[in-house]
């Protein structure tokens, strides 16, 4: 197991992700004689994980069943324990194609907060590019560094524990794309601007506000930087739901002589104390919606 | 621990480049082709000049169509203390208001002004100009500068230039698939180096190109320092002759990306579910007829290279009259269909090797991930390939019309197997980001496409039926308060 190459066999020390219905998933480290609680009952590490099929059903002591699945970004995203306010699945995936990620590009990040877009840049840039991710609080830079050490892709990152806004990313003129999620991200496009390569890059960075957007375009403008774009990115779920509708009954229709047989069509016979139904398959939205994220500004580092 | 050199050579512009041709947000992709005159935005241009250019280099249109590099002389809006009005009650659009005609315009141009000039021309003949806000006169010259605008710059391929200009230029062609749906597709179908995906696509070959570029080509050993040689592989499912791989080429891959590359018939995908498919050479004549249908079939294609012309050309050669020469001719011609005929064999022999070891590929019902994105209906394609992922792998169903997807959604939970489905939509909007005048951009993309995703698990059919809630009984009276 790793979070950038998939394997088919449970073992001691992976990290695997428990399914258990609806949406909800949760993180397991897997460990010989460990167990976990889930409130389908109990899960035995030793008899029900390891050695066992990523994407068996595992019945849990209660009886009730999960399943358990490889790790991904996405799954991470959505189990992983937070310590600041995450990046969601929609928006990493704008990220990531935007910035125009794939095997092989340099990226520099900061700040890492809970690891949830480092993961996905992580997989995306596997086997051969790299990540210098910056993190200012000291806690949670050590425990993002456990953590890319269990996931196995620690070979891939650099974290540096300081503060993007005073001494920049710790690297200059490598990173094909810069990645900021930070309070004052005005105050980081110049160290932005010299950890790219000279040959230009991408750089995005992700603000609640748009007071924070306005200042960023301008220092974006002003350091040279082309093609400033802002957007936001919502995402829509729909519930498949089956619904059954009553049609209304008007009573017998006066103008046809033959009343009696259009109504047998249209409804069944017992049509006067129960009136038709009609059954269709649709999907609804749900009762309320992630309204808003973040902005998201991107630009284009020319050849300097 | 960069791997890439800081070398200027892979970023210059060479002939046979794949480009693509950018002014604003209006995207064109072309290939570099000397002396070939290629039409953007409504001019004609040639590209020979770019030639040694470096990537992301801005051009401007010299008359004859010819590129020259623009000199970077970008003055920007001046910081003197502009004439300007404070509001709009006094001015009365009566369209006349511009003193030069479109021929003064026209003799401007052809007098070779620059656009500045331009530009600046028509604010001086402008008689409302001054009486226009500050921010008014910003948005007049924006607007003059656009529609004057005589460049071009030349760019890399990516996913993202290439899935903008799609969308923007030909949506049609990709199902009305937008840029931010296809991200969403990549990520959620864990596309990544080193996995084996199963692609059906009939957007003219962008996902497939979205796909590669995220795979990254075969690594060699040297490459890969911690980890062994990653050799993904992309197995391309194709319904009819051949797979459509148009939009592919825009990307400009380096040839070796294609070496992961595969290409299965969905019409064979039965027989290989039932272990029937037979990969070994066959009987010579009844293949050869089929090759020969599969050929005619193939120069619909665009990537045919058959000779169309040698049918014509041997009817035109019956006509001539003299004996002797009739000989000459009928032996050359034996010659050429012989010629012919061992090229079909070769071809043939390719075809079989090919959908050998894309079978072999498929065989292990291992596959990493599934992504499909087409104007087939999903659900047959869905049900019927799904059977070739591993458990616990991710896949993804594009589909401009909910319905459909939701037939999927169903039929999936009725058969069990997945977790996590669920379909969704994305909303996107631009802004307009300028000090006092930040807004969300006027119009707005109506629509994206649907996606389907979910994750497989193990198939286990003692599991119960669809968990989604029962719909609910129909109350005839309102019996409680």
């Amino acid at each position: 197991m790793s979070f950038i190459e998939y394997s088919d066999l449970i073992q001691d020390g992976d990290v695997a992700i428990v399914h258990l219905g609806h949406n909800s998933v949760t993180a397991v480290k897997v460990q010989h004689g460990a167990q976990t609680q889930t409130r389908f009952g109990v899960i035995r590490h030793s008899t029900d994980l390891i050695s066992q099929r990523y994407g068996s059903k595992v019945t849990c002591s209660k009886g009730g069943w999960v399943h358990v699945l490889h790790p991904t970004p996405e799954l991470w995203t959505v189990a992983l324990p937070h310590r600041t306010q995450i990046l969601y699945t929609t928006d990493i995936a704008m990220v990531t194609m935007m910035l125009e990620l794939k095997p092989g590009s340099v990226v520099c990040e900061s700040g890492t907060g809970s690891g949830s877009l480092s993961h996905a840049i992580l997989r995306t840039i596997a086997p051969t590019g790299h990540l210098h991710t910056v993190e200012f609080h000291q806690q949670r830079a050590e425990k993002v560094v456990e953590e890319f050490k269990e996931h196995r892709v620690d070979h891939l990152v650099t974290v540096r524990n300081q503060d993007v806004c005073k001494d920049g990313f710790g690297v200059t003129g490598v990173a094909d794309a810069i990645f900021l999620d930070i309070p004052s991200p005005w105050e980081a496009v110049g160290h932005a601007k010299a950890a790219m390569k000279k040959h230009g890059g991408r750089l995005c960075s992700f603000s609640p506000c748009i007071e924070q957007v306005q200042r960023t375009c301008q220092a974006l403008t002003e350091r040279g930087f082309e093609e400033v774009r802002t957007l936001e990115v919502l995402l829509r779920v729909h519930n498949v739901r089956p619904v059954t509708l009553q049609l209304p009954d008007f009573g017998p229709d006066p103008g046809c002589p033959s009343s009696s047989s259009q109504a047998v069509e249209e409804a069944p016979p017992a049509a006067a104390a129960n009136p038709a139904s009609l059954k269709i398959k649709t999907t609804t939205p749900p009762r309320e919606m992630p309204g808003h994220t973040g902005y998201l500004t991107f630009a284009t580092k020319p050849r300097t | 621990m960069a791997h890439n050199e800081d070398d200027d050579y892979e970023y210059r512009i060479k002939e046979g480049d794949h480009i693509v041709l950018k002014r604003g947000d209006v995207y064109k992709a072309v290939q570099i082709q000397r002396k070939k005159k290629v039409i953007f935005e409504k001019q004609w241009i040639l590209l020979d000049n770019v030639v040694g250019h470096l990537y992301g280099t801005t051009f401007e249109i010299a008359s004859g169509g010819t590129l020259q590099p623009k000199e970077d002389k970008e003055t920007g809006s001046s910081t003197d203390v502009k004439v300007a009005g404070t509001d709009n009650r006094n001015i009365v659009d009566d369209g006349k208001s511009q003193k030069l005609t479109r021929d003064d315009i026209e003799t401007m141009k052809e007098q070779g002004l620059k656009n500045e000039e331009i530009i600046q021309q028509l604010i001086d003949n402008s008689s409302t100009f001054n009486n226009k806000t500050g921010y008014a006169q910003d948005k007049y010259i924006k607007k003059k500068k656009k529609k004057y605008e005589n460049t071009v710059t030349v760019l890399k391929p990516t996913c993202r230039i290439i899935a903008m200009m799609y969308h923007g230029r030909e949506p049609g062609k990709i199902c009305h698939l937008r840029y931010d749906t296809l991200a969403q597709m990549l990520t959620l179908g864990n596309i990544h180096a080193g996995s084996k995906v199963l692609v059906f696509e009939t957007c003219a070959g962008l996902v497939l190109g979205a796909i590669m570029e995220r795979m990254g080509g075969r690594f060699s050993l040297t490459s890969c320092v911690h980890h062994p040689p990653c050799y993904g592989s992309v197995i391309q499912m194709y319904p009819g002759g051949g797979p459509v791989r148009a939009g592919v080429e825009c990307f400009g891959f380096p040839a070796h990306f294609h070496d992961m590359l595969h290409e299965f018939p969905i019409c064979r995908v039965n027989a290989l579910l039932a272990s029937t498919l037979d990969t070994s050479a066959k009987d010579p004549t009844a293949e050869e007829k089929s090759l020969n249908a599969a050929a005619e079939q193939e120069q619909i294609q665009p990537e045919a290279e058959q000779q169309e012309g040698s049918p014509a050309e041997e009817r035109m050669e019956t006509n001539t009259g003299d004996d002797d020469g009739q000989d000459r001719e009928k032996l050359e011609r034996e010659k050429r269909q012989e010629a012919k005929a061992q090229e079909r064999k070769v071809k043939l022999e390719e075809k079989r090797r090919k959908l050998a070891a894309a079978a072999a590929l498929l065989e292990g019902r291992n596959a990493d991930g599934l992504v499909i994105a087409s104007q087939f209906h999903p659900c047959s394609v869905l049900l019927g390939l799904i059977k070739f992922l591993s458990p616990s792998r991710p896949f993804v169903v594009f589909s401009q019309f909910k319905e459909t997807l939701i037939e999927c959604y169903t039929k999936l939970k009725e058969q069990g197997g997945t977790v996590n489905l669920m379909i969704t939509d994305t909303w996107l909007r631009h802004y307009q980001v300028l000090p006092d005048r930040t807004h969300p951009l006027l119009l707005m993309s109506g629509g994206g496409g649907y996606l389907l995703s979910g994750t497989t698990v193990a198939t286990d059919h003692s599991e119960p039926a669809a968990e989604e809630p029962a719909p609910k009984r129909q109350k005839v009276k309102d019996s409680e308060g």
